[in-house]
């Protein structure tokens, strides 16, 4: 067994953003663990650009994203081991990976979870109808497509409206495929207002709400799907049921935070966000591991993964350099409106700011959020709108922190 | 006229009006400015940046994803996309090397780092 200070799960956005910040934090000896052959994650694949708006200040495409921060990983000295996989993670730190360079065990000081998310699929959504080729998550077409040069159809439905899936259906069109249509089941899309405009509207893809595939049809091949209207349950209405020819089923329906080795290790996990329980840190309830970007809670925007990976990084360095923070938490709950609030915890008393990034129940108009511990108000917000596919932050003073006992709430009131 | 415009420059998806009176467009609901650029522009010229992918002739089973510099006129999308379809390159690949030049006014350049 050899012995590192740090060790990074994952060499995406969140692994390497991490990385950085804790050797810019005083932590030289870090490393960083990849199942694929190169760093990058899943921005490899995500060739359309707006990312780094608001983290650089520019609109750059996915792979120049992940190229500033693969550049200030090798600027640094930090160890990468590629195409090695994490096969094992103790309470006690010590990883397993293999792959590429065999077998390797390592005794880590501290441990960050940067391994991100995966796609639903098919056998999670009980579609009736027969199994022929041409189903693919959309996550998967993307990859045969932008990295492999595949063409995966010509005619396209898509299901589910999550931003995966209306790039897709750009990014399919522009190829030349005619998406026939893109269903989704919820009375609104999943994905940013933006995508809807540039990736829809702008070519007349039609967007049907309260939509879903009900039947699939075709035995090598995929032929077609039937679609169908819910109702307010989500139960297929049987006079709206319609036939549409298709060669091609993206399935655009939802993303689950990777967290197999987080639950191995016995690190407790958050049912909404399905990721880690975090303190401010992103420290999980282990103290010594940490957990950020996508295997934490799933963002919409990168700049936020980066944003999250840096306080996960720093954390880790101020756990391996001075045992992290000792003092008194509380916790933090969602109220009215609220799905949830990330980090669930809150140490007080630190003397930093600390932000809450929450997600909303349904889409709404003009709110207020209000942030309470007992009667007092430590902070509120106002938002045009707000959206569940739209991820809030809410800054809550250092000062307003000090004296708290009470668990922090967050609460949504329209205006 | 009035046009609705949902901004497509930042996450935040503002909902636009833009009011054209003789070439001049009136911007209402925008909370920047790029916001107020974007619906102008939307009205007068609307462009869009256009990315794709481009085939390495020397490497099995690898494609380089590109970009245009600067936006293109949204009319020219399929166009500009019929040029890129026909460029090949040579690995190694550098992000900003130049692939395609003078592609309505701008370029097309790589976006990924491709080794030999």
């Amino acid at each position: 067994m050899i012995k590192h200070d740090l060790v990074i799960v994952g060499g995406g956005p969140a692994g390497m953003a991490a990385a950085v910040a804790a050797y810019d934090s005083g932590v030289k000896d870090v490393v960083i663990i990849d199942r694929d052959a190169s760093l990058g994650g899943i921005l490899q694949q995500c060739i359309h650009n707006g990312f780094g708006l608001h983290k650089l200040g520019e609109e750059l495409t996915g792979p120049e994203y992940a190229s500033v921060y693969e550049k200030k990983v090798r600027e640094r000295n930090i160890t990468i081991y590629n195409d090695m996989m994490v096969t094992c993670l103790t309470a006690d730190k010590i990883v397993t990976a293999q792959g590429s360079s065999g077998i390797l065990k390592i005794q880590a000081k501290a441990v960050i979870l940067a391994m991100g998310c995966r796609e639903r699929s098919r056998g999670a959504l009980n579609i009736c109808g027969t199994r022929p080729a041409g189903i693919y998550s959309a996550g998967t077409a993307q990859k045969l497509m932008n990295c492999e040069g595949y063409s995966v159809g010509k005619k396209v439905v898509i299901l589910g409206s999550g931003d995966i899936g209306l790039i897709m259906a750009r990014r399919m069109t522009l190829e030349g495929a005619k998406v026939e249509a893109v269903c989704e089941i919820m009375p609104y899309s999943g994905g940013l207002t933006r995508n809807i405009v540039q990736c829809l509207e702008d070519y007349n893809i039609p967007l049907y709400l309260s939509h879903t595939v009900a039947e699939i049809h075709g035995q090598k091949r995929l032929e077609g799907v039937t679609i169908a209207q819910v109702d307010e349950n989500r139960r297929i209405i049987e006079n709206t049921k319609r036939f549409i020819a298709c060669d091609t089923l993206l399935l655009s329906v939802g993303l689950i935070p990777e967290n197999e080795l987080t639950k191995e290790a016995g690190i407790p996990i958050d049912n909404i966000t399905n990721g880690a329980i975090v303190d401010e840190n992103r420290q999980t309830l282990v103290p010594g591991i940490f957990a950020c970007g996508n295997v934490l809670q799933v963002h919409d925007l990168v700049d936020y993964v980066s944003d999250e990976a840096e306080l996960a990084g720093n954390g880790a360095a101020q756990y391996i350099l001075n045992g992290g923070c000792k003092g008194d938490s509380v916790c933090t709950e969602a109220g009215n409106g609220v799905r949830y609030v990330l980090p669930q915890r809150v140490n007080t008393g630190t003397g930093k700011d600390v932000s809450l990034f929450l997600r909303v129940t349904k889409p709404y108009g003009k709110v207020r959020f209000t942030v309470k511990s007992s009667e007092n108000v430590l902070a509120k917000a106002v938002r045009i709108k707000a959206a569940p596919g739209e991820m809030e932050k809410i800054t809550i003073k250092a000062d307003l922190l000090n004296n708290i006992t009470e668990p922090i709430t967050v609460e949504l009131e329209e205006v | 006229m009035i046009k609705n415009i949902t901004c497509i420059i930042c996450p935040k998806g503002c909902s636009l009006t833009a009011e054209i009176n003789e070439g001049i467009v009136c911007v209402n609901g925008n909370t920047c400015e790029r916001g107020k650029q974007y619906a102008t522009d939307e009205c007068l010229n609307p462009t869009r940046t256009v990315t794709s992918m481009v085939r390495v002739s020397n490497k099995c089973n690898c494609m380089v994803s590109v970009k245009t510099v600067k936006p293109i006129p949204k009319g020219k999308i399929f166009e500009t996309m019929e040029l890129i379809r026909g460029a090949e390159v040579c690995a190694p690949v550098s992000i900003g090397d130049v692939i395609l030049e003078d592609v309505f006014g701008t370029q097309v350049i790589a976006t990924k780092n491709i080794d030999r």
